[in-house]
């Protein structure tokens, strides 16, 4: 039953975007989640959508992976997109009105605006973690903030890069604690998915407190066995993969320079389709 | 009349994503009596699967499981229901401890049954007692255990729901061998004083060989044999072609009728083959 969650993994694949460099895709998924805030009007958002699902055809991961997350979030979508249709108002006429409710054209627009933008910025998200391994992307992370270490913190952006390596590393293991844990109170007769609030609260300890046990457990386990490799932080260490930026990666920094100019200058001089 | 059955029971993980795997694949068996069957197989060949088919944890991709000859998944079975009469130990079930004391978490299945404080209580004594911890033991926090009482503890959870149908999954890895015994002849006893159905998978040919009455095999998600001990192992070759092997005394059984020696079928133990031996040696001495 847990092993519908996707978000954040990785689907292994020999495509152009999952041999880019992840520091260049960590960057450029930051810069496409901010050009989609900057993006005004259709234009420009059919630019960016055009620009993401090109990107997830070159992972060659199936679309039947993206669209899955929609099910994880399409209570805010729609939620959101409710918000803006009944609370917006139009300078024109309501296209409908009963009692206290007028829906506008401006909201409609606006409510379909958002739900896309929305989609877009998960899609994009999720093609970063679809394509990088949690090792290269905590690796990434730790080149990113290399510059710290120039005001004495480089201690920190090691520990901070572990930590991180460390959760991700841990999360499938403890999905499928959870789930054996589970598995074992229900064939003793426990009931999780029925009765009222606190019932279920109440439900959940016989999986809250062996799922923490055998955490701190793992987390002992772990230490002592980084000791016995002689873990001793970060000073001193050298990579054994080195990252290259190569042609590639020029490529797609030069694709998301085009995507930004079109959508400033689409805010500069827009173009207005109704 | 069949206590459990399987009907082309199979399971495929993840459907329709790059991890796509049948797990099992049209097993077929029938349980007719009560007896201790074990379940052997290599690592991967499905039999956690299986076993979590039996009382509904898992709904099958396709097949049936009829416990009582009752289909359990139509719409009059209740499914938890099915998980009284079907009992579940997991591999390494001592990670599953979580009430304050041993005594309330053996009678977290009984209270979930629904039974009265006394009824739950003379439960907890009976199957506390069916796994020798004694009562000391009982008021103790689970995590004060030892390795050995943390398993019995978590056995005695499923005992205690009394199940008609038992399954234990690898219950005695990870333990010393005086562990180990103590776990197996608690295990027999329950199946003959309640004359339940026990379905226990093992790796142990050892131990296989010394408590099972018949023996399900499974290999790449297929049910390969089914049936009494001394016959699957009488089968040594297909075994071994499966990862699989037989008990070392069977082994050696062998090894001496390949030179000549003129011993009986069905010697599973050391105990059996020192018996036939014996035998052997004293009518050999008589004849010469």
């Amino acid at each position: 039953m847990l092993n519908n969650i996707t978000i954040g993994q990785y689907f292994p694949a020999n495509s152009v975007i999952h041999r880019a460099d992840p520091r260049v895709k960590i960057l450029l998924t930051v810069a496409v989640i901010v050009i989609l805030f900057l993006a005004s009007g259709f234009v420009a958002l059919g630019i960016c959508a055009a620009f993401c699902i090109l990107l997830i055809l070159l992972t060659k991961i199936p679309v039947k992976m993206y669209l899955k997350n929609l099910k994880a979030i399409w209570a805010v979508l729609l939620l959101t997109a409710a918000l803006n249709v009944f609370y917006i108002t139009g300078e024109g006429d309501p296209l409908f009105k009963w009692k206290f409710i007028s829906i506008y054209t401006e909201g409609i627009e606006r409510a379909v605006f958002i739900a896309v933008r929305i989609f877009l910025l998960i899609i994009i998200s999720s093609a970063l973690t679809y394509t990088t391994s949690p090792t290269e992307l905590t690796d990434a992370i730790e080149r990113l903030l290399s510059p710290l270490k120039l005001i004495g913190l480089g201690g920190a952006v090691h520990v901070f890069a572990m930590m991180m390596s460390i959760a991700l590393r841990f999360i499938p293991t403890l999905i499928e604690e959870t789930d054996k844990i589970m598995s074992a109170q229900k064939a003793r007769g426990a009931e999780m998915d029925s009765g009222n609030l606190i019932k279920r609260i109440k439900a959940m300890l016989p999986i809250m407190i062996p799922l923490l046990f055998s955490s701190v457990r793992r987390a002992y386990d772990l230490a002592e066995a980084m000791e016995c490799r002689c873990y001793n932080g970060g000073a001193g260490k050298t990579k054994m993969k080195q990252l290259h930026l190569s042609f590639r990666d020029f490529a797609l920094v030069f694709g998301v320079i085009i995507l930004l100019a079109s959508v400033i200058l689409l805010r500069i001089f827009p173009i207005v389709l109704f | 009349m069949s206590i459990l059955k399987a009907q082309g029971l199979t399971y495929v993980y993840g459907e329709g994503t790059p991890f796509r795997i049948a797990a099992i694949t049209d097993v077929n068996f029938e349980i007719n009596e009560p007896g201790l069957y074990a379940v052997i197989g290599h690592t991967g060949s499905g039999k956690s699967t299986l076993i979590q088919h039996l009382n509904g944890l898992i709904k099958p991709t396709s097949g049936t499981v009829f416990v009582d000859e009752k289909d359990i998944w139509s719409k009059n079975e209740k499914i938890r229901d099915v998980r009284f009469k079907v009992g579940i130990v997991f591999q390494y079930p001592e990670y599953q401890l979580f009430e304050e004391t041993v005594r309330k978490d053996i009678a977290f299945g009984p209270r979930n049954i629904g039974l009265d404080e006394a009824e739950i209580n003379e439960r907890v004594m009976w199957a506390a007692k069916k796994v020798n911890l004694t009562d000391e033991l009982l008021d103790k926090s689970p995590f004060e255990l030892s390795g050995g009482e943390k398993r019995r503890a978590a056995i005695a959870g499923v005992l205690a729901m009394r199940p008609r149908v038992l399954i234990l999954d690898e219950p005695t890895a990870g333990l010393d061998p005086k562990g180990r015994d103590v776990i197996l002849k608690s295990i027999c006893d329950y199946q003959k004083q309640e004359n339940a159905v026990v379905l226990l998978v093992s790796h142990s040919m050892e131990d296989v060989a010394r408590v099972a009455d018949k023996v399900l095999v499974m290999n790449g998600g297929k049910l390969q044999m089914f049936g009494k001990t001394a016959e699957v192992f009488s089968r040594h070759a297909e075994l071994c072609e499966m990862g699989l092997n037989i008990p070392k005394v069977m082994q050696i059984v062998s090894a001496l009728r390949e030179r000549g020696a003129d011993l009986p079928d069905g010697i599973l133990t050391v105990a059996d083959a020192e018996k036939a031996i014996l035998r052997l040696v004293k009518d050999g001495g008589e004849n010469a």
